[in-house]
Order: structure tokens, then C-alpha cells, then sequence
């Protein structure tokens, strides 16, 4: 065959330069990072001596750490949680919780529209986000829209320095973060739900079922293979949250530390406090978690699936 | 056949007379239901509030002056003040930061989408040693977070700017540089979209090819690269979204002030505009960054909410 001639050339010559540029600049990084974590780099001489696992131990001792830790796990058990709940109610509203006057289920009025703009904070860039609610939060002389709203339906007692408190940094992570991924698991669950066949739900209807009963005896397990990939990807998403804290609160993590998360920790240490050495052992970390996270999160719902089924 | 067979979404006329009978008992049409009906609509209005307020919010903001912004947050603008967008643009050093972003972007996107199609293109229609190695070593990667690569990633391309001749193309503070490290971060999920795309693309269209002499190359360039255009501009989408949003990446890559783009920019700006007392150039400088973004989005709706949520499914 004539096409036989030349045929490992163009292999080759294909798949040089996206096997050449991923393994340089992505793959690369991540086999450095494991032996970095070893080692007391400062990053700004050559000098780097292999310690072995003392920058483990060091994260062990560090509380900064631990605190950046706790809220890395608050983010991963709550956010997930929150984007799902709301996610699955507002996607069977949109898809199934309009009944036609014949009793047909239906999507609501105007579900495209909201599809729209509630899948509108997917396509933003975090730093956006980050900056329009640093604004919402800030105190009333400084635009902070919250404590105006507050003020002006007459609940001025709950007027706060959201930014300035400790205890709520990390909660309105939450706050941001489950706002911003909402819509987009709206969106992803009503696809599923587009493909469940209408005669379910009027089968469910004529058995006098409510909405509730067939939200979770219809609905849930037929789009239950969609929310158990969502679920899995929220979670890796939720380890993140480096944009939202470091533009909202700062490369510190906000007062006191208080809404550290490990992204944040791990950037300051390689690039502010020069030890990329410790910073690489955070990253570790970080991969350790995110793998352990999918694991559980896969296993969690699992578990689950047989009990409906 | 008798009426009641007809399916009840066309029954809206009030429904065949059996159907008419059991209404009472039908939780479709009780006043409760309606009660219920209602109460669910306000949720999802209310979301949708939620959603947009803040965003409008923040577009008002770039028309108001400081002092508006200031004294009465909620209020409407009194007129649009222009000059937010100008110095937004020149003294916040925006434009350049757009400029930035443009020439990044347009770089990253290019690269990525050729070279991820011609990555794919080859794991999924050519049988050779190591090809399944390869097509797994590509999607392993959507499993890592960046985060543990950024460090030795900001070496790696430091030290690759030491290189003779080439280095002064890519080393820290470089376009290419960091269009470079989007295309390998844009790699794991690229590859494996496109591959599954190949795929599905006939045989019999590029065995015509063949008989007619084409050459490996120009059967790619002709016949299958057109053929997949539809996966190309879903995943364009997603890929310019990616890239046009960065944040992480950039922040590492392009320490040197005038090299910033415009998500890392914003941040960078959001962090001094107290001091500066400048708010609503910030905010004309966020409208000009969601400008892209919005049109995109606008125009290529149904695409983008495919392409989007395409990435998780697969």
C-alpha cells in the first residue's frame, strides 16, 4: 500500500509537538515537585539540600497550616454538598415542576432564560467574581452593597465588617464559590433530565404521587449517574478556591489567617516567603487530598446508588 | 382507539372526560399544587437575582463617578461617566493588559487547537507501538490539580529562558512562554475530546481519500480536519473561556508589571484601589475584561453550555 510509504514520518512529525510541550511544561513539573518537596530550596540561589521529609514534618507543626487545612476540608464537605442540593432543586424546577393545566409535567416558563444567566458565573473569570463580591462584603462607606441592603430593608442589626471578622472568612468562600458553581450543575442536570421520557412522570402523576415523592423516586435516580459525575468534579473544584481567597482576602488568607486555604499557603510560601521547597511539599499535600477526596467522593454515592435502586 | 389514549399534553383544553373526572384527585391541578407552583417560581426568581444582581451591580458601578459609588451604591448612575472606561483603559494600565491577553490568547488557542487535533487525529486512527501508553499519559493529566506543578513550573520556564538563541522567546515575562504553558495545561482534555471525535468519523470517507491519492498529510488538512469541525469549535470555546480566564498560571509566569493579563491585572488593581480611591475605574476595568467573555457567551449560548458541561460527562 502506497500509504505505508511516509507513514511513521507523519506520525511523528504529529504528535512531536503535543507530546513535546505537555511533557515539558506540565509533566515535567509534576515529577520535579515530588523531589523539590525534599529539599530547603529558597528558590533564589541554586543551593538546595535534600532533607528528606522535613518539610512533611514541618507541615505537621505548622498551625497556619493546619488552619488552611480545616478550611480546605470545610470547602470540600460543604460547597460540594450546597452546589448539589440546590443544583438538583433547581433543575427538576426548571425541567419537571411545571404541571399544564391537562396535568402533563412540564419545564416552567421561561426555564431557557434562566438557564442563561444561571450559568452565567461559569464563563467568569474567578478574578472577577472574587472582585464583584470583595465589594459586596466590604463595609458600607466602601461600596459594600450587603450592609446597604441590609440597611435599607430595615435590618440594620445585621450589618457586619464581613471581611473584618475571622470566624466568617472561610463561610463566605462558601458563599461564593456554591454561588458561582451552581448554575453550571443546573445546566449539566437538566440535560439529564431533558432525557428522561415524559411518561414516567405522568405514570407517577396518575399514582397520585407529589412532587416530593417523584422528585425522589423519579427524578434522583434516573439522573443519578450525572450527579455522581458532578459530584466527583465538584470536589476537585472545591480544593481549589485559590482565586476567590486570594483576591478577596489577600495573599495572607484575610485577618488573622483566618480564611487560609492551601493554594493560597502554598503560593506564599514559594513566592513570597522563598521556600519552594516547603511549598512543593504543600502541593503534595494537595495532590494527596484531591485524589483521596475523588476516591470518597465516588465511593460515598456509590453506596447510595444501590439503596435506591 | 379511545380518547383516553391521547397524551395529555395536547389535553390542555381541558382533557378528555375521564381525565376530567379525576382532576380533583390529580395533584397536577389542585389549588395546593398552584400554592406550590407559585412558591417554586419565587425560588427560582430569586436565584436568578441572586445571580445577576451582583453583575449588574458591578456593570452599573463602571458608569457611576467615585462619589456616586460612594454615597449611594444602590442608586443608579446619573449619567454615564465615559472617563471611568478611559482611565480604566490608560492610567489603571488595562489596555495593555488587554493587549496582553489578546496576543496570549490568540497564540494558546491556535496552538492548542492544532496541535491537540493533530495529536488526537493520530491516537485515534493510527495503530502503533505505544499508542495506548501516549492516548493515557494525555488524560492522566486531567486528573492532577495545578497546584503541584506551579512551582517546579516556574523553573522550568526560567531556566528554559537561559537557552542559547531561543531563550529570549521563553523565558519568564514571555507571551510565548505562558501561551505555551496553556497549551500543556490544555492538552489532557483537548486530546481526549478530539480523540473521541476521530473516532466517530466515517471510515469510508477517508479511504476515498486514499484511493484518490492523497498523502497522509493532506488527507488530515482536507478531508478530516474539516470533517471535525463541529467538536473543534466546542472545544475552542471551552479552551478560549479557559484561557481568557486564567488566573493561577499567569500569576506565576508573568511576574513583570507590564506583562500582566487581564485577569491577574484586575486582581492586582482590586488590591490597590482602596488606597487609590479609585473604584469605579476598577469596575469599568472588570466590564472591559467581561466584554469578550459576554459576547462569546451571547452569541455561542447553546455551545458553550454544551461544550461546558461536555467536559465532565465524557
Amino acid at each position: 500500500m502506497n500509504m505505508r510509504h511516509g507513514r511513521y514520518l507523519f506520525i511523528l512529525t504529529f504528535l512531536l509537538p503535543p507530546v513535546g510541550i505537555y511533557a515539558i511544561y506540565m509533566l515535567s513539573p509534576y515529577v520535579q515537585a515530588i523531589y523539590i518537596s525534599m529539599t530547603d530550596w529558597s528558590g533564589l540561589t541554586a543551593a538546595q539540600t535534600f532533607i528528606g521529609f522535613d518539610n512533611y514534618v514541618e507541615m505537621w507543626n505548622d498551625d497556619q497550616l493546619h488552619k488552611a487545612l480545616w478550611n480546605n476540608l470545610i470547602l470540600v464537605l460543604v460547597v460540594p454538598v450546597l452546589t448539589l442540593l440546590l443544583g438538583l432543586f433547581f433543575a427538576s424546577m426548571l425541567n419537571v415542576g411545571g404541571r399544564s393545566r391537562g396535568g402533563a409535567v412540564t419545564g416552567v416558563r421561561g426555564s431557557s432564560i434562566y438557564k442563561v444567566v444561571y450559568f452565567f458565573p461559569q464563563v467568569l473569570s474567578v478574578a472577577i467574581i472574587g472582585i464583584v463580591f470583595k465589594y459586596v462584603f466590604a463595609p458600607e462607606n466602601a461600596g459594600g452593597i450587603l450592609n446597604r441592603v441590609l440597611g435599607a430593608v430595615g435590618l440594620d442589626g445585621l450589618q457586619r465588617l464581613w471581611l473584618a471578622e475571622p470566624d466568617y472568612l472561610i463561610w463566605i468562600i462558601v458563599l461564593v464559590m456554591t454561588w458561582s458553581f451552581v448554575g453550571f450543575y443546573v445546566v449539566l442536570f437538566s440535560a439529564a433530565m431533558q432525557a428522561i421520557p415524559r411518561d414516567i412522570y405522568e405514570a407517577a402523576l396518575l399514582d397520585g404521587s407529589s412532587r416530593l415523592t417523584t422528585f425522589r423516586k423519579v427524578t434522583v435516580p434516573l439522573v443519578w449517574d450525572t450527579v455522581q459525575v458532578g459530584w466527583v468534579y465538584m470536589a476537585i473544584q472545591a480544593m481549589d478556591g485559590f482565586a476567590t481567597v486570594h483576591i478577596m482576602l489577600g495573599i495572607n488568607g484575610g485577618v488573622q489567617g483566618a480564611g487560609d486555604v492551601l493554594g493560597v499557603a502554598m503560593y506564599r510560601e514559594a513566592f513570597a516567603e522563598a521556600d519552594f521547597g516547603y511549598a512543593a511539599a504543600i502541593g503534595v499535600l494537595m495532590l494527596v487530598l484531591t485524589m483521596v477526596a475523588a476516591i470518597l467522593f465516588m465511593r460515598g454515592l456509590r453506596r447510595e446508588r444501590v439503596e435506591l435502586a | 382507539m379511545t380518547t383516553t389514549q391521547s397524551p395529555p399534553r395536547v389535553s390542555g383544553d381541558g382533557g378528555s372526560p375521564r381525565r376530567g373526572g379525576r382532576r380533583d384527585r390529580m395533584p397536577g391541578v389542585g389549588a395546593g399544587e398552584k400554592a406550590v407552583g407559585l412558591i417554586n417560581g419565587g425560588f427560582l426568581l430569586l436565584w436568578g437575582l441572586i445571580t445577576a444582581l451582583p453583575l449588574l451591580w458591578a456593570i452599573l458601578s463602571s458608569f457611576k463617578t467615585n462619589g456616586e459609588f460612594r454615597v449611594d451604591p444602590l442608586g443608579l448612575p446619573s449619567g454615564v461617566q465615559v472617563d471611568n472606561f478611559s482611565r480604566a483603559w490608560s492610567a489603571a494600565n488595562i489596555g495593555q493588559y488587554f493587549l496582553n491577553s489578546v496576543i496570549v490568547v490568540s497564540i494558546s488557542l491556535t496552538l492548542t487547537m492544532l496541535f491537540g487535533a493533530m495529536g488526537a487525529y493520530v491516537l485515534a486512527r493510527y495503530d502503533f507501538p505505544g499508542n495506548r501508553f501516549l492516548y493515557y499519559l494525555f488524560v492522566g493529566g486531567l486528573v492532577l490539580p495545578v497546584f503541584l506543578a506551579l512551582v517546579p513550573m516556574f523553573f522550568v520556564v526560567r531556566n528554559l529562558g537561559s537557552l542559547p538563541v531561543v531563550g529570549q522567546f521563553l523565558g519568564l515575562n514571555s507571551y510565548l512562554s505562558l501561551a505555551l504553558v496553556y497549551v500543556a495545561f490544555s492538552m489532557p482534555f483537548t486530546v481526549f475530546f478530539l480523540t473521541a471525535f476521530f473516532r466517530t468519523l466515517p471510515t469510508s470517507v477517508a479511504e476515498a481519500g486514499i484511493m484518490d491519492g492523497c498523502s497522509h498529510f493532506s488527507l488530515f488538512w482536507k478531508v478530516m480536519l474539516p470533517m471535525a469541525r463541529p467538536g473543534m469549535i466546542s472545544l475552542a470555546l471551552f479552551n478560549f473561556l479557559g484561557h481568557w480566564n486564567q488566573y493561577v498560571l499567569p500569576l506565576v509566569i508573568m511576574q513583570d508589571g507590564d506583562k500582566r493579563v487581564l485577569a491577574q491585572g484586575l486582581g492586582t488593581l482590586a488590591a490597590t484601589t482602596g488606597f487609590r480611591a479609585d473604584w469605579t475605574a476598577l469596575f469599568a476595568g472588570l466590564v472591559i475584561a467581561l466584554l469578550p467573555v459576554l459576547i462569546v457567551y451571547i452569541v455561542f449560548q447553546k455551545q458553550v453550555q454544551a461544550g461546558l458541561t461536555a467536559g465532565v460527562l465524557k
